[in-house]
């Protein structure tokens, strides 16, 4: 970036400038087809993609740009680390490129993902799995599963079966008289899940590669065990063409595919994709990181936060995140016992109470935060803006949250306390983190914590107080909603 | 991951490189994402309708245990090429499956060996059971060395019910788009780039006659397998076993 352009971008980062697609699919580069999972490395995330290379974010996963390398070339390409080695698929051939089904499948490691690191090489490049041209198969777009010391591999297509075979995982290679198993018919792209005992197999049904008449759309099943039989929620077998939505088209993102899964930590959860078109850029296709949700025990994927104006209400208590000023009477006649039926005069719509009308009597320098009952007032009405340029994480950049109509924002103090300061300077302490949790509420992270390796965040510890504590997974006192006002 | 059924060129020079449809190949990018040539034994083999079809048995068949009628006889594809199946709007599927392209197309109930002409195509019956609980259209085409991809498929049946059955429902998966007649009534309709999943679209409830009915169904595939699956469900979607296919 060049000097004037980097004071640019300080001076608008300054002013707390909107995003111009604030639900844009990432920023910077994001330019992928066929992602693998994002791996995280030394403060920064990586992604292969088909052909060779892959992306890089340094800024926490929002912003994406070139630089991974991986060789070998082929397509569709998985990651996955198992102690202090990164193990990395991809498969040569197949796909029905140029007519052809022949293909194979690749398993080597690297110490570092890092280009730059003197420990950077691929080792032990080997194929796991073949399909020999003829038969239902097509052995490419590898994914992995490590759990309880198995190593498993899915892999597959459109044209036939997709199948499941164990790797070792001390060597890559298949495991010694592991043969593939048919998991389902006529799904790409598949990733597997295992999670609270079951086994998930997820997978793209339609067709890629049309740009924005893509139909590409992520599905799963699940089983008891690794190699199935998998169905989807109705009971279909995957075998038989079943598969329940997980991820569509929406907005301006067509063609989902690819899914990969992270798991950030007890509760939160996001998975990768790519679009086959994001209309907002060209049509071209782009990665993208989203909430994962579970519900009755079956992924669902979350939408990226919304900008907009909202009440916070606490999961906890059902109050709502206010300023803390004098409650504000409004004019609205005197219901009482009978509810107003013998009131003289016509019935006449009420106003809402207006920012105007109460905003001069709120204190000049900052002001407390608390929960109270929801009633509608404009200190209980936040703004929820992406800012530009500060960076991000995964999947999304920085917020401010202001109070709806003013520059009052959100923020923390040099001592960790939360408050509302009179005005958005765009400094990193007004700067929040948003995320989905896994059962839809969400959790909201200040960007500036006292103690980076003791995480807090916006936590109800009393049905009225809010304040910044370390995340309770499975508490309602860390949870919050986001409803429109 | 790469394309499949859609050989339909592309915008962006991103996805240029990296779709590679099936019909042409790119200097280049085949080498870059390591195009392998098929085995090549598994390519001189001989081919074979095995393990998917074996010859029809003599007599009547119940449907596998999950309802799905696997008795067919079934015409060597007629060639109609569609370099891509996002063509297959209804509109297209319904003028070109009504398209008479041999005699008796709409009527005949044929005989495993019977010949029929379609354009300058000469094309064979073949009375087959599935193995499984589809038809797989593009196996039976390669394992009779004929022409896979832009093709039509004709499928015939006779479903014999033991009673009259009302409110049952036709439920057909197919890759890709197909139309079904019962009796001569179009019931189910399968339009758009289709995967098969089973069950996929169910008919309005049918009465099928007591004796022998006859199922017909066409089923257009651009690249890509091409398959169906059809069974019979009652009016809580349970699978009805108590017919047989036969053919004739």
């Amino acid at each position: 970036m060049e000097l004037p352009t980097r004071i640019a971008a300080l001076a608008l980062a300054l002013l707390g400038v909107c995003l111009p697609h604030p639900a844009a699919a990432l920023e910077g580069e994001p330019y992928i087809h066929d992602p693998s999972t994002v791996a995280y490395e030394n403060g920064k995330y990586y992604v292969f993609g088909t052909g060779s290379g892959g992306l890089i974010s340094d800024d926490g996963g929002w912003t994406w740009h070139g630089g991974a390398v991986r060789p070998g070339g082929g397509v569709a390409p998985d990651i996955i680390k198992i102690g202090d080695l990164f193990w990395v698929s991809y498969a040569a051939g197949g796909g029905g490129m140029s007519g052809g089904h022949a293909s194979n499948v690749h398993v080597m490691w690297t110490k570092t993902l890092d280009p730059k690191s003197a420990d950077f090489g691929f080792h032990d490049d080997t194929v796991v799995a073949s399909s020999n041209g003829i038969e239902d198969a097509d052995a490419i777009d590898p994914a992995f599963l490590y759990t309880q010391d198995h190593l498993w591999i899915s892999y597959g297509t459109y044209f036939g079966f997709t199948r499941i075979l164990e790797l070792d995982p001390r060597t890559g290679k298949a495991l010694p008289g592991s043969k593939p198993v048919d998991a389902a018919i006529d799904m790409e792209a598949t990733d597997l899940i295992f999670r609270d005992g079951w086994y998930y197999l997820l997978g793209t049904h339609g067709t890629c590669c049309d740009g924005a008449n893509s139909t590409y759309n992520i599905r799963v099943g699940r089983s008891r065990k690794p190699t199935g039989p998998y169905v989807d929620k109705m009971g279909i077998p995957l075998l038989k063409g079943g598969g329940t939505l997980v991820v569509a088209a929406s907005g301006r993102h067509i063609g989902p595919g690819h899914f990969g899964r992270l798991v950030l930590g007890e509760d939160v959860e996001k998975f990768s994709c790519h679009y086959e078109a994001d209309l907002d850029r060209g049509a071209r296709s782009v990665l993208d990181i989203r909430p994962l949700l579970w519900k009755d025990g079956w992924p669902v994927g979350g939408d990226n936060f919304p900008p907009g104006t909202y009440e916070i209400q606490s999961q906890r208590s059902g109050g709502a995140l206010e300023l803390g000023v004098d409650f504000v009477r409004m004019a609205g006649g005197r219901g009482g016992f009978g509810a107003g039926r013998n009131a003289p005069g016509p019935v006449v719509p009420v106003p809402n109470q207006q920012l105007s009308q109460v905003q001069p009597d709120w204190p000049a320098g900052n002001i407390e935060i608390r929960l109270d009952d929801y009633m509608v007032r404009p200190s209980q009405q936040w703004t929820i803006t992406p800012v530009a340029n500060v960076g991000g994480y995964l999947g999304q950049p920085f917020f401010r949250i202001t109070i709806a109509g003013t520059e009052r924002a959100l923020a923390i103090t040099p001592d960790g306390q939360l408050v509302a300061t009179p005005a958005h300077d765009g400094s990193p302490e007004q700067l929040w983190q948003i995320d989905q949790l896994t059962d839809g509420t969400y959790r909201i992270q200040p960007k500036v914590m006292a103690d980076p390796n003791a995480p807090v965040v916006l936590t109800a510890i009393g049905s009225s107080t809010p304040a910044l504590a370390r995340f309770r997974p499975g508490s309602d006192a860390s949870r919050w909603n986001f409803r429109t006002p | 991951m790469i394309s499949r059924r859609n050989a339909a060129l592309l915008g962006s020079a991103a996805l240029a490189l990296l779709s590679r449809p099936v019909f042409c190949a790119v200097p280049g990018v085949d080498a870059a994402l390591g195009q392998l040539p098929p085995d090549a034994k598994a390519a001189a083999a001989a081919r074979t309708l095995a393990p998917y079809f074996v010859p029809a048995g003599k007599g009547a068949k119940a449907p596998d245990a999950d309802g799905f009628l696997q008795r067919w006889l079934l015409l060597e594809p007629i060639n109609k090429p569609n370099r891509t199946n996002t063509v297959f709007t209804g509109t297209y599927v319904h003028n070109t499956l009504t398209t008479e392209y041999f005699a008796g197309q709409f009527t005949v109930v044929p005989h495993s060996g019977d010949r029929v002409k379609a354009g300058d195509q000469e094309l064979a019956w073949h009375a087959l059971d599935a193995t499984g609980f589809d038809a797989k259209l593009f196996n039976f085409a390669y394992g009779l060395n004929k022409p896979t991809y832009g093709v039509i498929f004709w499928a015939v049946t006779l479903v014999s019910s033991p009673h009259e059955m009302k409110n049952v429902r036709l439920a057909v998966g197919s890759n890709s788009a197909s139309m079904w007649w019962l009796n001569g009534q179009d019931v189910v309709d399968l339009f758009n780039d289709r995967r098969m999943v089973m069950d996929d679209v169910v008919s309005r409830p049918l009465t099928l006659k007591q004796g022998s009915n006859v199922l017909r169904g066409a089923v257009i595939n651009g690249p890509g397998l091409s398959d169906f699956c059809v069974r019979f469900i009652d009016a809580s979607g349970k699978p009805i076993k108590e017919i047989r296919t036969a053919l004739e």
